[in-house]
């Protein structure tokens, strides 16, 4: 897995807005095809985390690498699942057309409609089926489900999902996670959460967002120590929420 | 009865040219207020939309004033609403993008402000100019002149929208996605903004500043009850504007009453009567 190239690295990265210091001095990478977790408590800062990677925020110190190359240039690449997608239950849409804009240019006109591949994307959630149903009629987890094959439809070098299971139903949060056991190995993939119970049999590594810094004000990102399980394989806390605070506590103890 | 035979017979009188430039009006403008108000409705942007068109008398006053006093002799009150649009909009589009919080705030206080200044500048112009035209419309004042900018900007609005139609899709649902796609969501935003505020201009001939954005929004929300997608709203919406200008235009005639106000009533009707239909649908299905 090491061996393979760097798929995201953030270098010595502070970042604030106004008034409030967000992330001081973070640094850490992962490769391509690794399957991260990032957790951390509410308001902690992994959304911003997240804007940073895409370059949605600029950092005010030092430097983020997605693919290689600044975020702007590279973001195009990557299948992004945000955890409050703004939505409009009076915006009049199909399920399908929601999908396709996952494989839409920033500034070229699409060559057709591309039914196919938004097809196999919804097939990838399991709602192949519901192609033309409005998108208001939807659950909030199949909402959510099909912001995953939005994201998975223009077949992306690495899938970002930001709280994808938060005030999800337990079906919709099952099919989601079979999903993602599918694509393990051939996508890189970052999830953020807080939960780490269902994600914990999947994850590589796991990424922290650590203890308020007294003296900087803001947080940085350390690697969660991993636990040895008996099969000599190596586990992240299985079957346990991780707060932040523990997070620190473990990163001290270990 | 006699009177609606005698307006079908206006409209094709050439006596009338009138009542046909009306028509005509009201059929070109159908198109502007179909595709951007439908624009305008997805994006959630009709308060800005609004404060352009009531800023619009600012320059409207000011040409007048210019024009009346010799200072710019002959210049144009279209071309004082011009400038004031675009400005009001360069305005409101850097408030929205650069500081969300204070945007309800910019948005009142252009609207206040341009107003105001066209009422100031309207009581120091000498002679006798009425505001109550600009802000009501007035389908006499309607010349071959604006027809052709109105056929002009519906060519310039088709083609963008058909061009860029995934694009204004993509932004208006969800911008942030929009933006990880690479598309240029700030550009797309003041364009619209743009766009729609010269429409606004030219829009106000035929039912005023005050109603623009009527039927800016109450066309597209009809539509938007049964549209199934964004293309689907914007031609509904176009083609319901039609009706409610051709009939404001009957009613109006009829009546002997002000086309520009008998155009958004029905407009206005008709939408709550259509969200009052839902509304009860809904409910029985519920029950």
């Amino acid at each position: 897995m090491r061996d393979l190239p760097i798929a995201m690295k953030f270098s010595a990265v502070s970042f604030s807005y106004p008034h409030l210091d967000v992330l001081s001095d973070v640094s850490f990478h992962f490769h391509s095809g690794e399957f991260i977790a990032l957790v951390g408590p509410n308001g902690s800062g992994k959304t911003t985390l997240l804007k940073l990677i895409l370059g949605l925020e600029e950092p005010q110190q030092g430097v983020v690498e997605l693919l290689g190359h600044p975020p702007k240039r590279s973001r195009s690449l990557i299948g992004y699942v945000p955890q409050h997608a703004s939505y409009d239950p009076s915006f009049p849409i199909s399920v399908g057309e929601v999908v396709r804009m996952g494989v839409v240019d920033g500034t070229v006109k699409g060559k057709k409609r591309q039914d196919d591949v938004v097809i196999k994307a919804l097939s990838l959630v399991q709602m192949e089926g519901l192609v033309d149903r409005p998108y208001s009629e939807l659950s909030g987890g199949q909402r959510r489900r099909v912001l995953v094959a939005r994201a998975l439809v223009g077949e992306p070098a690495m899938l970002i999902l930001d709280e994808p299971t938060a005030n999800m139903d337990r079906e919709s949060e099952r099919r989601l996670y079979d999903t993602l056991a599918h694509l393990k190995g051939e996508t890189t993939i970052l999830i953020v959460t807080h939960d780490m119970r269902q994600v914990s049999s999947l994850v590589d590594r796991v990424f922290c967002i650590d203890a308020l810094n007294e003296t900087t004000g803001a947080r940085t990102v350390i690697q969660h120590p991993l636990e040895d399980v008996d099969d000599g394989t190596k586990r992240v806390l299985h079957e346990m929420a991780i707060p932040a605070d523990q997070c620190w506590q473990e990163a001290q103890l270990g | 009865m006699d009177n609606l035979t005698g307006f079908f017979s206006a409209l094709v009188s050439p006596d009338f040219p009138f009542v046909r430039n009306a028509f005509f009006a009201g059929a070109l403008s159908s198109i502007l207020f179909g595709l951007l108000g439908s624009v305008v409705t997805v994006k959630r942007i009709a308060s800005l939309a609004g404060a352009i068109s009531h800023a619009v008398l600012g320059g409207i006053g000011i040409a007048l004033y210019l024009s009346a006093t010799g200072k710019v002799p002959s210049l144009s009150p279209m071309v004082g609403a011009i400038v004031f649009a675009l400005l009001s909009a360069l305005l409101i589009g850097t408030a929205s993008l650069k500081s969300k919080q204070r945007e309800d705030t910019v948005i009142q206080a252009i609207w206040a402000i341009g107003m105001s200044i066209g009422v100031l500048f309207m009581a120091k112009t000498p002679g006798y100019s009425d505001p109550s035209s600009y802000l009501f419309g007035n389908i006499l004042l309607i010349s071959t002149q604006d027809l052709w900018l109105l056929l002009s900007l519906d060519v310039v609005v088709i083609l963008l929208i058909w061009r860029y139609y995934e694009q204004i899709e993509a932004t208006a649902f969800d911008e942030e996605f929009a933006q990880v796609r690479g598309i240029p969501t700030r550009m797309v935003f003041l364009v619209i903004l743009a766009v729609t505020a010269i429409a606004v201009v030219l829009l106000q001939t035929f039912v005023g500043i005050v109603m623009v954005i009527a039927m800016l929004t109450l066309p597209a929300g009809t539509a938007g009850f049964g549209a199934r997608n964004l293309a689907s709203m914007m031609v509904a919406s176009t083609i319901y504007s039609f009706i409610f200008s051709t009939a404001g235009l009957g009613a109006g005639w009829v009546l002997d009453a002000p086309v520009g106000a008998m155009v958004v009533v029905i407009a206005g009707l008709f939408y709550l009567s259509v969200l009052l239909a839902n509304v009860l649908r809904k409910r029985r299905r519920r029950a």
